[in-house]
């Protein structure tokens, strides 16, 4: 049984791991169709992704949104898991329910909904309108840290804040977030990154402006091209080194 | 200041600015949606009187209504598969990994941080004609030319939506193993029970919240994907939410669209209303 258990964990990070090992390889392959077996080696790809205006163009675009999406996700999610985990108010479930709906159904539906908003609005679509889709979704994940990591923190170190002449901003500024501050970071860190990466609602909310994914939807209609996997394998580095960072803070 | 007032102050400053976001930006989009999915539309007009035509059309024209029930039958299936993959790996991750498990855990983020579409798109390179599985079966023998049977058809869309989603099964399952109890594991063994049995009464209940919770991600996630079948998948694989996409785009017939929309964002709703109640939300 034991065994059977390893064996069959193995089999399935094989599976999690492969399509990615894939295009790891790929990307140094000399061949420009991507099938076996590889005619050599190269590192011309990696040469032409960077030297890429739109792909360059969409990186800039997608880094815009990211930040701008992750600032005003913070500032949400943070005053939301305050409000949850430190008030006893009516309807306090129903927030705390109604919150995470953005991350439990699926991108399509924000991204449609949105866009009717928008449409009955006249709110021209455009990289603004896609950071505020990015932020409503990005709220809720770092709500959902927030609120776990201030749960465990002792409301006693507030009060004792406010006793000593502090008000509710000072407080909080000065005693609640400097001991919430790597849970905040590691929320920021997943929110940054699912909206670097996020398609879906994008596709919806974006005027004439493509983010990084666009543009690399765009191409893919036509085909894989070894330029995006490259462009791939330096974002899978870069967010690699993100997901050990952010590993780092949750641990704390 | 007095502080009563002052904590009233500070629920205000910390209510609000959420609350009022998430209402413009969330709530009244999903309302606007709805009310589309009952507006009437005229070559390329909406028209804004109330009508059931949208919804009458998505149940009964033939198309619409087996691409409903094909995307809510290979949801269901996803969601199985994706679980039985998991149960092995949640497992192993919280009883057996020892040392292993930090760098373990983070290969399981790992997929989740890379690009979603070039990850979908792999398994075109692995499944094509001249795709690495083929490569290999006809070097290694098995097959005595490439096979076109991998890729475009039910089968790659399934397998490529349990890969793209199998992490949000394994995290939450992780953690509720981590959270059971060894001890009453022990004492249902102390007291008789078969391993079977202790299986079957003591460990999957619970771990019940974990898994529904993992299962409401991966259903909910696979209910909504249209990339992975325009992908991977043959012309007759779609689901509803490329309906949904091709209405909001070249169709351009957004009230049916919303309509579509309206049935998943129903569907869902009823699912974790059901689920909220076994406290399967708080295990997110």
């Amino acid at each position: 049984m034991r065994r059977l258990i390893g064996l069959l964990t193995i089999f399935v990070y094989a599976f999690m791991h492969l399509p990615i090992i894939v295009i790891i390889i790929f990307s140094f392959s000399k061949g420009e169709i991507l099938s076996l077996p590889i005619p050599g080696w190269t590192l011309d790809w990696y040469r032409q992704a960077i030297n890429d205006e739109r792909l360059r163009a969409g990186l800039l675009n997608s880094l815009k949104v990211a930040t701008v999406a992750t600032i005003v996700a913070s500032i949400l999610g943070t005053l939301g898991a305050y409000a949850v985990q430190r008030y006893r108010f009516f309807g306090r479930q129903t927030f705390r329910a109604a919150v995470v709906i953005p991350i439990l159904l699926p991108g399509i539906i924000t991204g449609v909904a949105m866009l009717t908003f928008f449409a009955a609005t006249d709110i021209p679509l455009g990289l603004l309108t896609v950071m505020i889709g990015h932020a409503t979704f990005g709220f809720p994940v770092i709500f959902n840290t927030m609120a776990a990591r201030l749960s465990r923190l002792p409301r006693s170190l507030e009060e004792a804040a406010a006793d000593l002449g502090a008000n509710p901003v000072q407080a909080f500024w000065r005693v609640g977030l400097p001991s919430i501050r790597t849970a905040l970071m590691a929320g920021a860190l997943l929110a940054f990154t699912l909206s670097f990466d996020e398609i879906i609602v994008t596709i919806f909310l974006t005027g004439n402006q493509n983010t990084l994914p666009m543009e690399i939807w765009a191409r893919l209609r036509f085909g894989m091209t070894p330029e995006i996997n490259a462009t791939v394998t330096i974002i899978l580095l870069v967010s690699g080194l993100l997901v050990v960072l952010s590993q780092r803070l949750t641990r704390e | 200041m007095s502080s009563a007032a002052s904590k009233r102050l500070g629920f205000w400053i910390s209510f609000l600015p959420p609350f009022g976001w998430m209402t413009v930006f969330y709530l009244v989009p999903l309302g606007a949606l709805l009310m589309y999915a009952f507006m009437r539309h005229e070559y390329v007009h909406v028209i804004r009187e109330f009508t059931w035509e949208n919804f009458r059309q998505a149940f009964t024209n033939i198309g619409y209504r087996n691409t409903l029930i094909r995307t809510l039958w290979i949801a269901n299936l996803v969601t199985l598969i994706d679980t039985l993959l998991a149960l092995p790996v949640a497992y192993f991750l919280a009883f057996r990994a020892g040392r292993w498990k930090q760098p373990l855990m983070i290969l399981v983020l790992l997929p989740l941080w890379s690009s979603y579409l070039v990850r979908v798109f792999a398994w075109r390179i692995i499944l094509g004609y001249n795709g690495i599985l083929n490569g290999v079966l006809v070097h290694t023998g098995l097959l005595h030319e490439p096979s076109t049977l991998f890729l475009y058809n039910k089968f790659s869309v399934v397998l490529t939506l349990c890969y793209i989603w199998l992490p949000f099964m394994i995290l939450p399952l992780t953690t509720a193993f981590e959270r059971l109890p060894v001890k009453l594991l022990e004492a249902s063994a102390d007291l008789g029970a078969t391993p079977f049995r202790t299986l079957r009464r003591v460990t999957i209940p619970l771990i019940m919240p974990g898994l529904l919770a993992g299962g409401l991600s991966v259903f909910s996630l696979t209910m909504g994907d249209y990339i992975t079948p325009s992908l991977i998948g043959g012309a007759g694989d779609i689901l509803i939410g490329n309906l949904v996409a091709s209405e909001f785009g070249v169709a351009a017939n957004w009230p049916l669209g919303s309509a579509f929309a309206g049935v998943v964002l129903v569907l869902l709703f009823a699912l974790m209303a059901g689920l909220s109640r076994k406290g399967v939300l708080e295990n997110l």
